[in-house]
Parts: C-alpha cells; structure tokens; sequence
C-alpha cells in the first residue's frame, strides 16, 4: 500500500512509531504526483526540494521531541492564494506570475511551525473566483473521479490533490463555497470555519468580509487536526476573534444521540440533481437512525442570497484588487502614460471573470447606485443571519446538499457566469452569516460521481459540526472509497 | 451692492505617533526613500491594517480640546482611487461614522472680541506616499515612507469671512494641535495642511455662491494672500455680472495668483465603503475621561490667566502662549519670584530672537533651551536687587548664552557689580569733576544738557558699573552744591 493513500493520522501514527520516516512519505508523495499530475494538474508549483529538505528537518525532530505535532512530517498542499515566504505565490493569475512574496501568512507560519511539510501550491479559479477551477490563468484542474469534469472550485487544486492523494491534506479558502462544493465534487471532507476562526492575515484577499481559510481532508478527523494547527487569535488580523482553540481531534467521538438536526426547506427545491436530493435524503435517515431528531425549518430570506452575495463580495473584490496596478509587484505592461500602463496592465493580467467582477462591484459602489445595491446587500445579510439565529435557536445544526448536482463538465458553465454562479447557491448563506460549515462524501450518482452532505453550525460551534460529520462517517464510511487514476 | 466672502478650512494634521497608523513602521522623516515600509504600507498581496491605538487618544484629545461630541463607535471606510502613491488603490478613511463631530474652536478678531467658529468634523485617516515627478525626466519616482502616516482631517463649517478670520483660526487651530502635542504643525514640511473653500455673496444673504476649492496653501501668507485673491475674484465677477465656475484652483506663490487645475475633478467617484478589515473604532467613557485629564490648559485660557495672574498687557500674553513651551518657560522663570513682566519682556525680546537664530523654533517643544528659566531669573533679580544695571545683564545675557554659567558667577568673576554706595559714587564724581572745569562752567551757565556728557565720562571711568540713577543724582547734587 502506498504511503500517499494514509490519512495525516494514519501517517502520523506511522511517524511516531518509527515505522516510517517524513521523508519516505514525503518522497512517495512525490512520485505519486509524478504519475498522475500529467492527468489531474492540481499544483501550479510543486516544491520538490524544499518539500525533502522540510522532511529531513522533521525528520530530525523526531528525535528531538517526545510528543511531536501530529502535523510534523506530513505532507499537506496549499492553496495558491495563501502567501508562502519564498515561495511563487500567484493567486491563479498572471498578474501576479512572478510574485515571490517576502513573508508568511500567518497559517503558512503556523504549518511550517508544527513541522509540516508544504508540497506544493495548488491551482485554483483566479483570486477565487469561480466554481470550477477552470477560471485559472494557468491551466484547469481534472476531477480525479473522471478527468473530463471540473473538481469544482475555487480550491479545486487543493480537493483534486487530496482526492489524487497528492497530498495528505491541504488549505483552501472559501468566500461563497469555494472549499466545500470542490470538497463534495472530489468526495472528500472540507470545513470553512466561523469568520474570524482563523486568521485571514496572508490570504490573498477576495472579499474580505467572508473569506476564510479551512482543511480539505480525507476524512473527519484529518479535518479536526488541520482546524486546530490553523486556528486562533491573531493580532495582525484585526478581524480574527479571541477565544480558545478547543482541541477538535478529541471531541470527535459521543454521536448524535439527541442532536437537533434542521432541514432547511427552502434547499430542497426544483434544480437538484435527483441524485443528489436521494443521497442528501439517505443521509438524513442515517442520522435520524443514530438518535438525531429531524426537524424541517424554515430559512425564508434563502433565495436574496445569491444576489446578496455577488454584489457584497464583488464591491470588496473591487476594491480589494486595486493594488493589483503594476506600480510595485506583478505584472506591468508598458503604456505611453500612467492611465494607459493601468489600463494596459489590468486589461492584459486579468482574466474574464476577474474583470467581470470587477466591474461589478465597481457598478454596485457608484454614487447614485450604493443605497439600491451595497446597502440593500447589507440589510439582506442581516435578515439572511437573523434566519440562520431563528433556526439555531431551535436547531444544533442544519442538514442541506453542499451543492445542486455532482461535478460538472469542462466547458459546461464557463460560458455561463449565471449558471456556474449557481453551484454556490447552497454554500453562500453560510458565509453571509458568518457560519461555520463542513461538506461530507454522503454517496455517488449514477456515473459514481460523490456527492456531498452540507452541514452548518452555529459560530464557533465547529466542535459539534466535526462531531456529527464523524458519526457519520463512522456509519457510512463513503469517503473511505477513492477515485481510480489511470496513471499517466 | 456689498459683498460677504463664506470660507470653511479642511485641515490635514500629520500625527507625531512613533509607528504609523496600520502597521509598526517608523514614522520619522527624512529617512532614505522607501526605508520606512513593510509589505502592510506597501500594500502587498494579503496583508492587514491594525489600528494603532495612539491614533484614537490623539483623535480623542483633538476632538476634547475642541468640543466635539465623541463617537462612542466609529468606523474606517475605504475611499478608492489608482494613483502610483497610493499602494492599495484606496486610502482607508473614515466617511459617514468620524470618530469626533459638531465641536467649535474660539478664535479672537482684529476688533478683540471673540468669535466661535464650528467644527463640522475630526476624522482619522493615513497619508498617502510622494511622487517624485521631477528627478528623472524619463520617470516619477515613489517614496512610500510616508504611506500610512496618520492624519487628522479637521473640517470646519464655512463660519469664516475675510482671510484675516481663517488666518487667525488657523493659527488657533495649529495652537491647539501643538499644545497637545499631537501635530508639530509644520506648514512647510507639509505635516499641517489646508485646503480652502471660498464662496461670495451679496451681503446680507443666506444662500452660497459658487465655491472654489483652494490648494497649495504651504503658509500662513499663502492662506491670507490666496484667499484675499480668490474673495477679490469673485466678488468683481459678481459685480460684473459674470458667473463663476465651481472648480479647484491651485495658489501660485510666485505669481501671486490662483489658476484652474485642469484636471476633471467633478469626474471623481470615490465609492466610499466600510473597510471590511478593520472593526468599527470603539470608544467608551473611561477612555474618553482618561484622555480628558491629561489635557494640558489651552493656549486661548491660558492666555486669560496669563492676563490675570500675571498682569501681563494682553500683547505679552498673547506672544507668550503661542507656544507651549515658551508659556511653560515663563511661568517657571515667574514663580521664582521675581518681575513677570521684566521676565515677560526677556523672553519675547532677547531670548526669541536666540531661539530664532539657532532654529530652535522648528521643534515642537524645546526642552533645551539656551538658558534656562531659573538663570533668566536669577539675572531679572540682580537687576531688581540693583545689584547690576540693566545694560551690564545684557553683556552677562549674552556671555550666560556662549559659557552657562550663571549670572551671580559672572558679576562676581568679573567684578560687574553695581556700585551703590554715595562714597564709592561720590570719588568717581570727582575724579571727572575734577578734570573737566570747562564743562562745569557751562552747566553753571545755564546748559543743562551738559550733565549727559559728564554722567557718560563718569560711567565711563567706572566702565559702567555705577548705579545709574544715584549717580545722576549725586552729580547734579555736587554740581548744584558748586554753583552756589
């Protein structure tokens, strides 16, 4: 068996035991991305030296340390659009090709601490937007499970990498689903934590007032590992919150026995996927069968989500993408005077979504426009949260699809910005409301395609959304089966 | 027809924190281009601002000392627009939430009385970096280090009406800023700027006239002159019939005059939005009484007290608490007891024009002064005591300034007492006397004037150190005893 198939706390079992070294992990990884990045393209950087050097150095602190970090020597991925020091970081666009950024993000720093061992980057939609990974600069990403579909997006490197096993684990992040819907494309777990669980500081910012970093994982516990060596307070982020890190590994066990779980009604309507409705459907069986009590609720404002979302996240991108002006970093064309080397710059180094959603968000921030769109936005993310109150105030957690179908094809959507937009359409709430949400494998469709199961938590309630997602697990085990590479 | 001019003054003060607003970066000036930056100032891909705490309790004294209602929550907003030195494309600010609203500074008119003139708002901003246009011809350079230094902007309402008025508020304003010690107020090196808006009207109306954004104010005089232009543009105008155009218009010192930008200012739309990275600026009763009671006295009160106190002319008052340190120099000179006025007039005569000379003025607060107060004082009381004539303190003034030594020192190494006593006088009266029958004579012939001529010789042969008044005294005696 190959060591790149374990789970991080499989292989960190291994290491403590002695019976393998970092760097034999590390090195099978490698070669596992050998064979099969040629058919599934998830990293636009591999690390290969500096990957065997981080192995080596935890390697030695194996020898040093009783009790070593259950992250030390394992191999993880990491999106593209989190800053790595030293290390090509391009957010998935040409603008910023060449950016060799001279610090660390701040979970970066926190991963190189535990002593993990960064693989690679991984592609991704560019600046994260997209669902489907294919709004990269550079190349799409295959889902493993058939290479002729997206892996979802914008984490789409990351989830394909993990499903590959190109990697133990890895980071995304996620402003409107962008690591949940690539997490239930691929069949694998991913969790976007609470706004402010864990620090942004770092993130190559898409809209600042959701984005948020969490695991892509092969299973519940993996997830609860990664969670705790990324969360916490941080004073560079202003926005991160001060409250403890509860140790998520050793909550997982205790079931669901009693556990209110809500079906959000207003999720279950006409556009899903039969396929995925019967699985979603089978799931909520399951957890009615291990003691859950069921309950249908109500999120009645569901529909302005959407809407909400595209034009909050596009007024923040807007105006989050400005320093991207060829003035210090990045690329910069050569115009006749200042407005042209602008205008020159943009128009040449970012892709058609990008400038889509640029001008979007700059429509919706104009005089005369503001109070119709951004504050209407506003005062719709309010009532979106206080549906998400009324319902926690009844429920422990709610139950939905991460997302409308299964995995698309290539080229499907991507002449349809709508279409693609539409993905989210179960993923937004939650970071409107600033909610915690995890997606879990809950079975495949007919062409064995997963599915994902959606469930959302209150804030900083990540202790019990991890809990149910592992009883799950535990009685399903769907995410125990893994794509089939022919490899290349 | 009489025309009323309708001015309102937006004021740019530069904060004296040691780090700049969002990021731990040196705010001195004048390090080498770009030194003081990091990858937060420079707005790189994924960083953060942090708001400097120092920031708020500067705002906070700013606001208190100018009576402002103090927002319990405030928030920071981004104002989006590209230029080379603005590295995020937009400068975080605060837009419809200030942190301080609706205050008033008192500022005195040329008729003496005193007029309230209403603060519409103090907001916190961060500067933006300098351009360099003109060192290389085939490039502008950009210097970032000013890039995230805090900033007050202090919006006045259009209460002001002649140039004289917004020249006074200013220097009020700039008082106030200094005496807090907030903003060193420096019109020159740009960490005190102001932009004007000038409107004309028919006196007697309520409503505006077309209004003018004026820029490029960089002094006191620029303030006056381009204001007195701009009144005098559009009141002649008006006058004429002609309309006016609302546009902003740049102040030439060299000429003398003001011209248009020829830049589409109405084309700007900032789209002002709260700035998701920072959380709104929370300000609770405690902070505001803390920062409350660490206000120094005011210049405008303690002018009054000065008057008061002191019995100082209000002119003394006024030159001594311009500045802070020079009131503080005064007041610790005063309480040792001796003249305040003979103090007063030390300091606003001989000690001003040292300060000027070795360019201590550029300093916010000078705490090494050239000398200090309980020596200014210890030579007012020679001279009070008689013990030294007032131009015998002027020599030991200026040899205390080159040698430190106090005065009592110098008199006594230099024999520079003041001789009092009638015998002492009375030898070196007649020793002159005694050499210049002639001129006795002439005073015996009725020339009074004569008497300057031998109290010169006499001071003369005593190099000075003879009580003047005794000694005029005595040789008029002697002189009147002969002619009898």
């Amino acid at each position: 068996m190959s060591l790149a198939t374990l789970t991080i706390h499989e292989l960190s079992q291994k290491l403590r035991q002695r019976e393998v070294s970092a760097e034999e992990i590390t090195r099978d990884v490698l070669g596992r991305i050998e064979s099969t990045e040629g058919t599934i393209h998830s990293f636009i950087t591999v690390l290969r030296e500096p990957a065997l050097e981080a192995a080596k150095a935890a390697d030695e602190r194996f020898h040093r340390e009783p009790d070593p970090n259950p992250l030390l020597g394992i191999p993880l991925a990491v999106k593209d659009n989190v800053i790595t020091r030293g290390i090509r970081t391009t957010a998935g666009s040409k603008i910023l090709d060449d950016f060799l950024p001279p610090y660390d993000a701040t979970v970066s720093a926190k991963l190189r601490a535990a002593g993990a061992v960064i693989i690679g980057k991984t592609n991704m939609d560019e600046f994260a937007m997209g669902s489907s990974a294919e709004n990269s600069a550079f190349f799409p990403t295959r889902n493993p499970w058939d290479t002729a579909r997206v892996p979802g997006g914008s984490s789409g490197g990351s989830a394909a990498a993990v499903a590959a096993d190109q990697c133990a684990g890895a980071l995304g992040t996620d402003t409107g689903g962008s690591i949940r819907q690539p997490a239930a494309c691929c069949g694998i777990v991913g969790l976007k934590p609470t706004y402010g669980r864990v620090s942004r500081f770092g993130i190559i910012a898409f809209a600042s007032s959701m984005d948020q970093v969490g695991p892509l994982t092969k299973d519940v516990t993996d997830c609860a590992l990664l969670l705790e060596a990324i969360a916490g307070h941080d004073p560079s982020d202003s926005t991160s919150v001060d409250r403890p890190v509860p140790r998520y590994s050793e909550m997982l066990a205790g079931g669901v026995q009693g556990f209110r779980v809500g079906i959000p009604k207003e999720y279950f309507i006409s556009g899903v996927q039969p396929e995925v409705e019967r699985a979603v459907g089978a799931a909520i069986r399951v957890f009615q069968d291990h003691g859950a009590i069921i309950e249908e609720i109500s999120l009645p404002h569901t529909e302005y989500a959407v809407a909400a979302y595209y034009i909050v996240a596009t007024a923040e991108a807007s105006s989050n993408l400005a320093r991207y002006d060829g003035m210090r970093y990045g690329y910069r064309a050569r115009g006749r005077d200042l407005t042209e080397t602008y205008t020159l710059t943009r128009a040449q180094a970012f892709g058609a979504e990008v400038k889509r959603r640029i001008i979007l968000g700059t429509y919706v921030l104009s005089a005369g426009y503001y109070d119709a769109y951004y504050l209407k936005a506003q005062k719709v993310r309010t009532l979106i949260r206080r549906d998400f109150d009324e319902a926690f105030s009844r429920c422990d957690i709610l139950l939905t699809p991460t997302a409308p179908t299964t995995a698309f094809r290539l080229g499907e959507k991507i002449k349809e910005p709508l279409q693609m937009y539409l993905s989210d359409v179960f993923t937004i709430p939650a970071n409107l409301a600033g909610l915690p949400a995890l997606s879990v494998p809950c079975g495949f469709d007919a062409a064995g395609l997963p599915v994902g199961l959606q469930l959302i938590g209150r804030h900083f309630e990540e202790s019990k959304l991890l809990r149910a997602a592992y009883a799950y697990e535990q009685a399903t085990r769907w995410g125990a089966l893994r794509p089939v590479l022919e490899s290349a | 027809m009489k025309y009323q001019a309708v001015i309102g003054l937006e004021v740019h003060a530069q904060l004296l924190t040691q780090s700049k607003i969002f990021c731990g970066c040196s705010t001195r000036f004048g390090a080498a281009p770009n030194q003081n930056t990091c990858p937060v100032c420079a707005g790189f891909p994924g960083v953060l601002p942090v708001l400097n705490r120092q920031v708020v309790e500067f705002a906070l004294k700013a606001g208190l000392a100018t009576h402002c209602r103090i927002a319990e929550s405030s928030r920071f907003a981004r104002k989006n627009y590209f230029y080379p030195d603005l590295p995020k494309g937009y400068q975080i600010s605060q837009y419809d939430a200030p942190i301080c609203s609706n205050g008033y500074v008192e500022i005195e008119t040329r008729e003496g009385g005193v007029k309230r003139v209403r603060l519409t708002r103090i907001h916190m901003e961060e500067d933006a970096g300098k351009s360099i246009h003109e060192a290389r011809g085939d490039a502008s350079l950009v210097d970032l280090n000013r890039a995230g230094v805090p900033l007050l902007e202090i919006v006045s309402e259009p209460d002001l009406h002649s140039a004289a008025e917004a020249t006074a508020y200013l220097k009020t304003l700039r008082a106030i800023l200094q005496y807090l010690e907030i903003c060193d107020g420096n019109m020159e090196e740009g960490s005190f700027r102001c932009d004007a808006n000038v409107s004309v009207r028919p006196e007697g109306t309520s409503s505006l006239g077309t209004k003018t954004e004026l820029k490029n104010l960089n002094s006191f005089k620029a303030v006056e002159k381009a204001l007195e232009y701009e009144i005098r543009r559009h009141t002649e105008a008006l006058a004429a019939g002609r309309s006016l155009v609302q546009e902003t218009r740049l102040w030439d010192a060299e000429r003398e005059a003001t011209r248009s930008m020829r830049e589409k200012e109405l084309a700007h739309d900032y789209r002002y939005f709260p700035d998701p990275d920072l959380l709104p600026v929370q300000v609770d009763t405690a902070w505001i009484e803390k920062v409350r009671s660490t206000l120094p006295e005011l210049p405008g009160a303690r002018k009054q007290r000065f008057i008061a106190q002191y019995r100082l002319p209000a002119y003394d008052a006024e030159l001594l608490t311009q500045r802070k340190d020079v009131a503080d120099y005064f007041e610790a000179a005063s309480k040792l007891g001796v003249d305040p006025k003979s103090i007063s007039n030390w300091i606003v005569g001989d000690l001003f024009r040292v300060i000027k000379e070795r360019r201590l003025d550029d300093r916010l607060y000078i705490t090494d002064w050239p000398l200090a107060p309980e020596r200014l004082a210890e030579l007012v009381q020679l001279i009070g005591e008689g013990k030294i004539s007032g131009k015998i303190a002027k020599t030991i003034f200026e040899e205390m300034l080159v040698s430190g030594r106090p005065a009592r020192v110098i008199v006594a190494q230099r024999g520079l007492e003041q001789i009092s006593d009638p015998a002492s006088i009375e030898k070196a009266i007649d020793e002159v006397l005694a050499a210049h029958p002639e001129q006795i004579a002439q005073y015996r012939a009725g020339n009074e004037k004569i008497i300057a001529f031998l109290v010169g010789r006499i001071m003369k042969a005593a190099r000075g150190k003879l009580h003047p008044q005794k000694t005029n005294e005595l040789l008029r005696q002697k002189l009147d005893e002969r002619k009898r």
